[in-house]
């Protein structure tokens, strides 16, 4: 799956565990039930993906030890994954933030502005959408409404407490 | 009123050129329809029946005269020559062509002007009492944290793809003259204990197939805190909205399923997570603000002007417009004049660009050149000294847009229907004609007193039939177009929702029933009671049963 980050299309250095898959790997996206599992591991760096309908509450003791967090967007416009993002940082998580499944290039300016670092997106969206469409849509809309009533820098809009 | 700055010019040019770059994309193929949809709409563009449908947004209701030329100017040269100004303030263009599109928000942005979020599932145009100002009742002017909502809630990063839209609606004045009760949030100014401003919080109002009226879940929140209080509400709203069902995606749903006691928890769970100044905003900012909206300068004129006594006595037609459309001014000398859009037969909201250049001039020659477009589908000229009430009254003659009306019988809102509307199941505006026609008498309608007709062509609610007085529901059956009756709704004051009134009637059936409607008020009112206050002494079944009795 193509990785976009602020500099373009990038190699994902992170790989998914599925199912039963053991834990051996470090830098591993795991289910949200197999997070304890994958903490206790001792794997040094543990991401998870979080459902856009989690309850983040369940999350908040262990901010401090993940290390990427996958929010799935099941469709560009279940926009839920934006607010998970945005209450993540004001919670004070500091680790990855991805938005992995269908999100467009057009939305890449608003994910950004939730907080989050980087985008997994489909093949198929790559191909349409290619690296250049996701580059100049970073910089369509120079201001930010948002950060300039709030004076927050870029990328941090209302989340430090 | 508020002038763009710096920020706001290059903001609305690089959204403008954005939607440029969007519409090459999709035709590429860049975009699939479906991915392209939500853009368009966040920028004013509706496919409607037979064309598109561009709805250019009024922040507030409000607008110079020369923004008011340049809607006017957008008329003639990309569409048939009117607008129609519509029940969230804005105005609508039914006759655009995609290719033009980009070319029309240019145009706009000439004049400070835009058509963002107007449309989509993400935070709507906020409107506010169109006598906010200059109203002598309120308590603070709205417009500074009207417009402080526009700027937060523009291309909001998190807010852009709620389950469903999201209305706000905002009154300075204790009478409530913005439906703030029938809007997603409500917010009613009102004071503490210390005598402080802030706003009384009500959430999950709305119209559409199921009408709620909003709860109140804050009753004060200092003016500082607004921001944060509504990002917590939002929040919430964006969680936890129903996304399975476009019909049950509206945050009324949400508070109706959670029930209320269990959603204020929520939201205040989800404020205590907003302390601190992040999600306050600049004071600077907040200031420069409140600076354009500094009061013009008043003349002082005295409370009566001499002319304008000798012309009240003098032209008894004169002085039914003045009786019927002029609200009281906080400042002594001075009216707020609404124009009423709604002649005798017309298209209810319909101005033509004849009329809304003259409309234009008439702002800059008898007031301080704003105009505002109300949430009746009326014009409203906020500042006009009572000396100049004639020239003007002549000067609106001279362009039809003289109906002594306002808030009478024939001050009609409609939707436009099946002549435009995709979603509609019947005609409106052919019915709202046929009402008009059958109360032209302006004695009668004099006599009649304030009464709030509002037609709607589908359960979508448009035309707020909820909430008039008398309520008209165009709906379909086998192909036939039928209307259903409500009584004793009310948008403002002590809001309420209309009551069925029997079973659906034929076009041709409707004037005739809400005159037996009308004539029983008539007949049973007390001195000086106004159609509600009648209909709320008597009840629903005096009414129904006036209705049928005289039917059969």
């Amino acid at each position: 799956m193509p990785l976009v980050t602020d500099d373009g299309f990038a190699p994902d250095s992170w790989r998914r565990v599925d199912g039963d898959e053991p834990l051996t790997t470090s830098r591993a996206i795991v289910p949200l039930d197999r997070l304890d599992e994958a903490l206790a591991a001792g794997v040094d760096a543990v991401g998870v993906e979080v459902p856009a309908d989690a309850d983040l509450n369940l999350l908040l003791r262990r901010l401090h030890s993940i290390d990427l967090i996958a929010l799935r967007f099941e469709s560009f416009a279940d926009g839920r994954g934006f607010s998970l993002a945005s209450r993540l940082r004001r919670l004070g998580y500091t680790g990855r933030l991805r938005a992995s499944g269908h999100v467009i290039a057009d939305q890449w300016a608003f994910l950004k502005d939730c907080g989050i670092d980087e985008a997994e997106i489909d093949e198929a969206v790559a191909a349409r959408q290619p690296e250049a469409s996701w580059l100049r849509a970073a910089s369509a809309i120079s201001g930010s409404y948002q950060r300039r009533l709030t004076q927050a820098p870029v990328g941090d809009a209302g989340w430090t407490l | 009123m508020y002038r763009y700055d710096d920020f706001d010019a290059r903001f609305v040019r690089e959204r403008t050129a954005q939607f440029r770059e969007q519409v090459e994309r999709r035709l590429r193929g860049e975009l699939t329809e479906d991915e392209f949809k939500p853009l368009r709409l966040m920028n004013g563009l509706y496919l409607q029946l037979h064309a598109y449908m561009l709805r250019v947004a009024i922040p507030y209701g409000t607008l110079s005269a020369a923004q008011m030329r340049a809607l006017a100017d957008i008329a003639d040269r990309w569409d048939r020559g009117y607008g129609h100004f519509t029940t969230r303030q804005n105005i609508q263009f039914n006759w655009p062509r995609l290719k033009d599109v980009p070319d029309i928000l240019d145009a706009l942005a000439d004049v400070e002007m835009h058509a963002i979020q107007t449309s989509g599932n993400c935070i709507r145009n906020v409107t506010a009492d169109a006598f906010a100002g200059v109203a002598a009742d309120e308590i603070e002017d709205p417009r500074p944290t009207a417009e402080l909502l526009r700027q937060w809630s523009t291309l909001h990063p998190e807010f852009s793809f709620l389950p469903r839209k999201f209305k706000v609606a905002i009154t300075g004045s204790p009478n409530d003259r913005a439906a703030t009760k029938v809007h997603d949030i409500g917010l009613r100014m009102v004071r503490d204990a210390a005598g402080a401003p802030g706003y009384e919080i009500a959430v999950g109002g709305g119209q559409g197939r199921t009408p709620m009226i909003a709860s109140v879940i804050r009753p004060f929140l200092p003016k500082v805190r607004l921001l944060a209080y509504l990002e917590a509400i939002m929040r919430v709203y964006n969680l936890h909205g129903r996304r399975d069902n476009k019909y049950k995606a509206r945050i009324k749903i949400l508070v109706h399923e959670l029930g209320v006691e269990a959603f204020t928890r929520e939201v205040e769970e989800a404020y205590a997570e907003l302390e601190g100044p992040s999600v306050e905003p600049d004071p600077a900012l907040v200031r420069a603000i409140e600076a354009a909206f500094t009061p013009p300068a008043y003349a002082s004129t005295g409370a009566a002007s001499l002319a304008f006594e000798r012309a009240k006595a003098a032209l008894p037609a004169f002085q039914r417009w003045v009786d019927a459309n002029l609200t009281p001014h906080k400042v002594e000398g001075y009216a707020a004049v609404t124009v009423s859009l709604k002649p005798t037969g017309g298209i209810p909201g319909d101005a033509t660009s004849a009329q809304m250049r003259a409309l234009a001039d008439a702002a800059e020659r008898f007031g301080f050149g704003e105009l505002r477009v109300t949430h009746e589908q009326n014009i409203v000229l906020p500042d006009v000294r009572l000396d100049q009430l004639l020239p003007l009254w002549r000067h609106l003659g001279t362009h039809g847009l003289d109906t002594a009306n306002a808030g009478l019988v024939t001050d009609i809102i409609a939707c436009p229907g099946l002549d435009y509307c995709a979603l509609a199941t019947a005609r409106s505006i052919p019915v709202a004609q046929a009402i008009s026609n059958r109360f032209a008498d302006p004695d009668r309608q004099a006599r009649i007193g304030p009464l709030a007709i509002k037609i709607s062509g589908c359960i979508n609610a448009c035309g707020h039939h909820h909430v008039g007085h008398i309520g008209v529901l165009g709906l379909e059956k086998n192909g036939e177009e039928f209307y259903q009756l409500t009584i004793g709704g009310a948008p403002d004051g002590e809001a309420a929702l209309g009551k069925r009134a029997g079973p659906g009637l034929a076009a041709d059936e409707v004037p005739g029933a809400i005159e037996r409607i009308v004539d029983h008020y008539l007949n049973i009112r007390h001195e000086r009671e106004t159609f509600l206050d009648a209909y709320r002494r008597v009840g629903h079944d005096s009414f129904k049963e006036a209705l049928h009795a005289a039917g059969d």
